[in-house]
């Protein structure tokens, strides 16, 4: 009994990374109907940011918490300008080629340069130790990277769903001629939104930095699994894909507990099974 | 008009059969293949630096200036059996390639053993684990050169089993090479007199280790074992620490870790861990020469691991049997005979022998992580703790399973 409490909790840190990118392809997908395939690749890019500000400029793992989502954020800013922006109203094939080669290109300069095995990032020693909770020992950063994560989801749905700006972004996805005829520069908010999805996935690599190795394929082996998370959730839908993030982290934790061998597969078989019920997903509205 | 176009068919495909004739007779041509992870968890203790290392050999070998002419070419199996054995076959009936070399990832590994035995090709394997290979699974065809997963077990695995350690548990990789080592160090634990408490199979790539650490954790066992490589156990290692694992009194047993995965740790995380390699860059004036040419023409200056070196020393040997024959035979079985009557001597891993099985003898070395004070440069990772002599690293030719020692 000790230890499914103990893998409730892992359950809920893993599901923090996969709310958090999650959130982000949601916020993409929702505003500009690309689906991010270069996701993976841009949270890769946090962590190597984090990585890069640490030892080529001195700049500890709290400052690349705010600047490394930023510079990335930049990053993505420029892509859409030059390049996602010319998909607008073209089949989603497009931008699916489109940010899936981008997210390929990306990685292959990474491990051209840095090869596959990665490179050492220490976890921040105020965050270094751990409390022991009777059924398990909880490192501080873990408890950390789920606080966080949590804050910034809420945060994100609170903007989009409660607030006038994001008020502005919804009608503009909805009818984007009308909300120009009201003056609002929709190409901009766009463009922001953009900005806003990719840094989320900057900041969960940065997050991720300490505990994994910063490595090219980072994102590669976790995108797969949050794509599905996605999809479970419903494509698009805020909420959906945060509780969906945390409750798959769940699952696929007690599945390591029980049946160890099925745990990256378990996702997949659950998206299966809810794609046959209900396509648009567990939240999803259908279009 | 229908005879003659039977006729022109006939004629072709015997002169087809005499051109294949002729490239069967004794040349001074040959083609090498590396097969390896070229992309993946594994990339960097094998892939390009392995294909670096058979380059090198090649030009070291002094055959180019005797009229040889060597080629090296190189594919990436993406750790998938299928894909391995399809470039395999590719290679063969294609390419005419007569030689595979490296094939990390036991799981291709013993996939490509088929292939090359059925090609009747020459496989001299570094980058697996598996001591299948040498064993039930054994060929002709083959010669693992670096190390094996007996030889991990009965080095690390005895050290850490006679210093105390005497209930384990398992972390496995769940494919043919963490089953081969965690057996192989199971017999060893039992046969020292301790026991393994529990385990766990987890999937090849794993991000995240926690679930399994901490099952680790609640078994109460003095050693975790980890029966896996690259990625996996660096991962491991370094989440381990974070878990407070080795505060608790456990001890992390790493038992394959090559010398990339202790960069990619860091010596902060690493430091003390005790492992076994049979080659380090900075072991002697031989091998710190092989070093500094390969880390000045890789791409980021890393120095060799005991895969990469393993490539080079295999290649170096072949071209000597080859040299010997006095020309390429193109029959696998010919030359892995050669090979494995002449004694092995080159500057990485010293004198040693091919036994018949097709395993390769040479010293094991005890490293343990050097502290960051220790450390006096970027590549200045371990210190030698002990050498384990090739006849006791390895199975011994009484316990091996393989049938051609049944003759």
């Amino acid at each position: 009994m000790q230890g499914l409490y103990a893998q409730l909790l892992v359950g809920l840190i893993n599901g923090s990374f996969y709310a958090l990118l999650s959130l982000g392809l949601a916020v993409i997908f929702g505003m500009l109907n690309i689906i991010n395939f270069a996701h993976g690749a841009l949270y890769m890019m946090g962590a190597f940011c984090a990585y890069f500000l640490l030892n080529l400029l001195g700049m500890n793992y709290w400052y690349a918490l705010i600047i490394a989502p930023i510079a990335v954020g930049f990053f993505g800013i420029l892509l859409e300008r030059t390049m996602l922006q010319w998909l607008t109203g073209l089949d989603h094939l497009y931008g699916l080629l489109l940010t899936f080669g981008l997210g390929l290109i990306i990685q292959g300069v990474f491990q051209n340069y840095f090869g596959s095995s990665g490179l050492p990032y220490a976890i921040p020693d105020q965050l270094k130790g751990g409390w022991n909770l009777g059924f398990m020992y909880l490192p501080i950063y873990r408890a950390w990277v789920v606080f966080l994560s949590l804050a910034i989801c809420l945060l994100t749905w609170y903007l989009i769903e409660r607030t006038r700006l994001g008020a502005y972004l919804r009608a503009a996805t909805e009818n984007p001629v009308l909300v120009r005829a009201f003056g609002i520069n929709v190409p901009r908010m766009i463009t922001l939104t953009y900005g806003l999805g990719v840094g989320l996935a900057a900041l969960a690599g940065v997050l991720s930095a300490p505990i994994n190795q910063v490595r090219p394929l980072m994102g590669a082996d976790l995108i797969i699994v949050v794509f599905a998370v996605v999809v479970i959730g419903g494509m698009g839908s805020i909420m959906g894909s945060i509780i969906t993030g945390f409750a798959l982290g769940v699952i696929e934790g007690l599945t390591k507990y029980f049946y160890p061998e099925a745990s990256n597969t378990v996702v997949f078989v659950l998206m299966v099974l809810v794609l046959l019920v209900k396509p648009t997903g567990l939240t999803g509205r259908a279009t | 008009m229908k005879n003659r176009m039977m006729m022109s068919l006939l004629l072709g495909s015997a002169l087809a059969a005499l051109s294949a004739g002729l490239a069967a007779a004794q040349d001074k041509a040959v083609k090498i293949g590396v097969l390896s992870d070229q992309s993946g968890l594994y990339a960097d203790l094998g892939g390009p630096g392995s294909v670096l290392a058979a380059q090198m050999a090649a030009e070291d070998s002094g055959l180019a200036a005797k009229g040889w002419k060597i080629d090296v070419i190189s594919g990436d199996h993406q750790n998938k059996p299928d894909i391995g054995t399809s470039i395999a076959r590719q290679w063969f009936d294609v390419e005419k390639v007569d030689t595979i070399v490296d094939v990390p990832n036991s799981g291709v590994a013993l996939a490509v053993n088929n292939v090359v035995k059925e090609k009747n090709g020459v496989y001299i394997n570094s980058g697996a684990a598996t001591s299948d290979l040498t064993n039930a699974q054994c060929s002709p065809n083959t010669v693992h050169w670096t190390y094996d997963t007996y030889m991990l077990a009965h080095t690390t695995g005895q050290a850490l089993v006679k210093a105390g350690g005497d209930t384990w548990f398992f972390l496995t990789a769940d494919y043919a090479f963490g089953a081969a080592l965690e057996r192989d160090t199971t017999a060893v634990i039992t046969a020292n007199g301790g026991k393994v408490v529990g385990g766990v199979k987890h999937p090849l790539n794993t991000p995240d280790f926690s679930s399994f650490l901490l099952q680790a954790q609640s078994s109460k066992a003095k050693i975790i074992g980890l029966a896996n490589a690259g990625g996996d156990t660096t991962n491991a290692i370094k989440q381990a620490a974070e878990f407070g694992i080795g505060k608790g009194g456990q001890k992390l047993a790493a038992l394959l870790l090559f010398l990339t995965d202790v960069k990619a740790i860091g010596l902060e995380t690493a430091q003390g861990l005790n492992f076994t390699e049979t080659f380090y860059w900075d072991a002697n004036d031989a091998t710190r020469a092989f070093s500094k040419r390969f880390s000045a023409r890789i791409k980021n200056g890393a120095a060799p691991t005991m895969v990469q070196a393993g490539v080079y020393a295999g290649l170096l040997h072949y071209f000597k049997a080859l040299e010997a024959l006095g020309g390429n035979p193109h029959d696998g079985v010919k030359v892995v005979d050669k090979m494995k009557s002449m004694p092995t001597d080159d500057p990485l891993f010293g004198k040693g022998a091919i036994w018949p099985n097709g395993r390769t003898i040479h010293s094991a070395y005890l490293f343990e992580v050097k502290t960051p004070a220790e450390s006096k440069g970027p590549w200045d990772l371990y210190k030698l703790v002990g050498t384990v002599p090739g006849d006791q690293a390895f199975t011994p030719l009484a316990q091996s399973t393989c049938a051609l020692l049944k003759k």
